[in-house]
């Protein structure tokens, strides 16, 4: 009996810190839930979570990606290029034709997947190590965005915004992209020979190989969801705001994805993955967030809590996940 | 039985979720012997070992030690107090060297500094004190399975401890290295330390063992001097029941070639290795450790680069690159390393057995038939796990190793490869598993055997290949079969002198 608790506990764990995270924070700000409030915190944390799914497929399968803050910001400044006034002073591409927005969005996805798939293939077939491949990657992305523009990518078309900006019966588009993401991953990851293949690559991949799974194809096709989703992430970004700065749109997401798949569970020792543990542990990071903020809690502070999850999250789901010797 | 004990476990009770493995169990060992436990796969062997030295707390019981209560917190305070443990499954560090590993966690240094060179004496001395051939520098993955527990029987021998644990340490042994291993546990009784053994080989349990403890699911049986027991006996304790250990070989209508390797080659390991299988035919694969029968396995499963040679199926060449290839030719290898390259240990016992054969669940993927065709495969094998969505590493040896067969019995092959099927597997299950390769036969289907078990493979094949050193040194017919031809096969150099003999004639 107790040992059937025990179980319940640590499988429920992290629903059950998020549900007392949301009461501590209505008692102690009446502000919190507001349905304008919980708006804004979704809103804001919509595209890190759209990340999150993202980097999640890589963490499952013994990976990581550095690179997705950068992809967003250069996909960002090149789809939001397409769309600018052609009679715009500012305009980055002095020439050219203003695309309709699903066009430019369009070759922005495609280019995060041209990104992914040539940095899948890269850590499939020189096997070094994800990491290192990414943070590459993250240098080579943002500089080349950068290139590209040397100031914001501003004025973008209506249209183009509406993904970041618009909304649907009220619910902010960027929450409807966010949860059709979630299903998305949910989907793959449970109802799909691909997801199924990386847990399997995630658990143990000799074995993976050895029972007629093709590893490196597989591992190409994760890097191409990544950085589909860190496109997807810079399209909304531009559309949220209206412009897209090189140097600074997308800074820091990936650490913040990473942060959200880790203390959703995802398993850095691989094979271990769900998409409702993703979603909590966005939703524990954003409760944190914005209810620290209301609070008038200092930033620091707020970041040092974070870190304390972050590391302490790992711990137990260390303790839970051990591949025994 | 009147010594008293250096080893008395009462009472021992561990529950793991959805599972009592020990339910009251005792044990008392006597110094300077060798006590064996048995029992069926599951039975919880493993896990009372594993309760004595410190890796799980045991939810009720007492262990006293040396006349005084103990309780290990952790492995290494066994190991201080002197007792060590091979484990059932090996846990090398691959990236090391054999002395590294040897020396884990223990090493000599001077100063501050790793001192690699009295390492390595220290692990030649070990080797020629025990007579085991290796090589102290070598790379751990480059061992295969059965040198690779010669490291781990070198290392927890090394610690001088009074009890050493031997969890099925012949599982992955050929013959000769067993009378090795069997040398070294007549000098640890000689002085004074009790070994404890665990194995399923009825034969060697009567050579070596002086009391046996048998358990089943979970329960104490009984303990008796080996002299006063019969296999049969032992049988019956161990099932409830009583069984045939050897299932009778079925007479099948042998038909034409399906498979033909040519002069297959592979690096060092695999030179110009010929051979025909037939449909319905078993070909049992017999020789030495380093024969290199595993490689030849992996190089037509496509696991390792052929640097010679051709692989034909129903007569036209097939060139096998990956074990995706090997698939699609309707070829299944049960590998022999379960840890290595077998099980997904942090997955579900269902995720294990599909995992070979998804791409027959479409899409989406049929949840509910991975469901089914895992219960019947458990149902089929008799496996052993609280559920279908337990992980497979908490299952006992031998039920992982079922898993592993039913993954490969599932995808439906034509050519059935099986390297070590039975390791690890308990009398009742073993003669299960020969009578389902035996009905595969009856159905058509080709199957290799390889296994260092020579009475095994003299008792499912139809022929034997021998292999010696990456060569193919002869094939016997069933009719022809006897242990030591094939030894003598098995180590050329006889062979050799046999035919210089008749030359002398
Ligand atoms: N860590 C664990 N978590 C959950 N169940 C476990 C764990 N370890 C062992 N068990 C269960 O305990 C039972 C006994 O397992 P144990 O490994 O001791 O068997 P065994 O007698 O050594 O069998 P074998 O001959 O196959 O090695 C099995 O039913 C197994 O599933
Ligand atoms: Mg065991």
């Amino acid at each position: 009996m107790s040992i059937q608790r025990k179980k319940f506990l640590s499988d429920n764990m992290i629903w059950l810190v998020l549900i007392a995270l949301v009461i501590i924070m209505s008692i102690a700000n009446r502000n919190f839930a507001t349905v304008s409030n919980l708006t804004t915190l979704l809103t804001g944390e919509a595209i890190k979570g759209i990340m999150a799914f993202g980097v999640a497929f890589a963490i499952l399968t013994k990976g990581i990606d550095l690179s997705l803050g950068a992809v967003a910001a250069l996909v960002g400044a090149v789809s939001g290029a397409l769309v600018q006034p052609t009679d715009f002073a500012m305009r980055t591409l002095s020439s050219g034709v203003r695309l309709p927005a699903p066009a430019a969005i369009l070759i922005g996805l495609l280019l995060g997947a041209a990104i992914g798939g040539c940095i899948g293939a890269i850590i499939a077939y020189t096997e070094i190590p994800a990491f290192i491949a990414t943070l590459g990657a993250q240098l080579i992305c943002r500089a080349a965005a950068k290139m590209f523009s040397n100031r914001p990518v501003s004025k973008l078309s209506d249209d183009y915004r509406f993904l970041g900006s618009g909304r649907v019966l009220g619910i902010p588009m960027i929450v409807i992209v966010f949860i059709i993401i979630a299903v998305i991953s949910w989907f793959i990851l449970v109802h799909t020979r691909f997801g199924k293949s990386l847990y399997a690559i995630g658990a143990n991949s000799q074995a993976a190989r050895v029972a007629g799974i093709n590893v490196n194809a597989n591992l190409i096709k994760v890097y191409v969801w990544c950085s589909l989703m860190a496109a997807l992430g810079g399209v909304l970004l531009a559309g949220r705001s209206g412009s897209s700065d090189p140097s600074t749109s997308g800074l820091n997401y990936e650490l913040d994805a990473i942060a959200a798949a880790t203390v959703g569970g995802t398993s850095h020792t691989g094979g271990v993955c769900s998409v409702t543990g993703v979603i909590a542990g966005i939703l524990i990071l954003g409760v944190i967030n914005n209810g620290l903020v209301l609070m008038g809690v200092d930033d620091n502070m707020t970041n040092i809590l974070k870190g304390i999850i972050i590391i302490g999250s790992v711990v137990l789901d260390m303790r839970k996940n051990i591949k025994k010797v | 039985m009147s010594e008293k004990y250096i080893l008395e476990m009462q009472g021992i009770v561990k529950e793991f979720p959805g599972v009592k493995a020990l339910n009251g169990v005792q044990l008392k060992v006597r110094p300077g012997t060798v006590h064996t436990l048995m029992g069926e796969n599951g039975a919880g062997k493993s896990t009372l070992m594993k309760c004595l030295i410190g890796m799980y707390a045991a939810n009720a019981g007492t262990i006293t030690y040396k006349g005084r209560a103990v309780k290990y917190k952790s492995t290494e305070e066994a190991l201080n107090d002197g007792i060590s443990m091979i484990h059932q499954e090996l846990s090398p560090v691959l990236e090391r060297s054999v002395s590294e590993n040897v020396w884990l966690g223990r090493e000599p240094k001077k100063g501050i500094f790793i001192d690699y060179k009295k390492m390595r004496q220290d692990c030649l001395e070990l080797f020629g004190k025990m007579g085991v051939d290796l090589n102290p520098d070598e790379k751990m993955k480059n061992l295969t399975v059965a040198k690779m527990q010669m490291v781990e029987i070198v290392k927890a021998i090394s610690y001088n401890s009074s009890i050493v644990i031997m969890d099925e340490p012949t599982s992955a042994l050929t013959d000769s290295e067993v009378e090795d291993l069997f040398r070294i546990i007549a000098e640890l009784k000689a002085k004074d330390v009790a070994v404890i053994y665990i194995s399923h080989k009825m034969d060697e349990i009567f050579r070596i063992s002086d009391d046996i403890s048998i358990f089943r699911d979970g329960t104490y049986i009984s303990t008796d001097q080996a002299c006063n027991l019969t296999q049969d006996e032992v049988i019956k304790r161990m099932v409830g029941r009583e069984i045939t250990e050897m299932f009778p070989k079925q007479e099948c209508g042998i038909g034409e070639v399906i498979l033909k390797v040519d002069k297959l080659s592979s690096g060092k390991a695999v030179k110009e290795v010929s051979f025909e299988l037939h449909k319905g035919e078993i070909l049992g694969f017999a020789g030495l450790v380093g024969a290199g029968r595993t490689e030849t396995m992996e190089t037509i499963f496509g696991m390792r680069p052929k640097t010679g040679g051709a692989v034909y199926i129903n007569g036209k060449e097939v060139n096998i690159k990956s074990p995706q290839d090997a698939a699609a030719n309707k070829i299944a290898l049960l590998t022999e390393d379960r840890r290595g390259n077998g099980i997904l240990g942090i997955l579900s016992v269902k995720f294990n057995t599909v995992v070979a054969n998804l791409k027959t669940y479409g899409f989406p993927v049929d949840s509910k038939k991975m469901a089914a065709d895992t219960q019947e495969y458990i149902d089929r094998l008799s496996i052993k796990t609280p559920s279908m969505d337990a992980q497979i590493q908490d299952l006992s040896g031998g039920n992982q190793q079922k898993v592993l067969l039913g993954r490969w019995l599932l995808t439906d092959p034509d050519i059935l490869i099986v390297d070590e099927p039975t390791r690890g597997i308990d009398v009742g299950a073993k003669a299960e598993i020969h009578r389902i390769i035996s009905d595969l036969a009856k159905a058509g289907k080709a199957i290799i055997v390889v296994s260092s078990e020579l009475p095994e493979v003299m008792g499912v094949s139809d022929r034997v290949v021998i292999m010696h050193e990456g060569r193919v040194t002869g094939v016997l017919d069933r009719c022809n079969l006897s242990q030591e031809l094939i030894m003598k096969y098995a180590t050329k150099e006889e062979v050799e002198s046999k035919s210089m003999v008749r030359e002398g004639e």
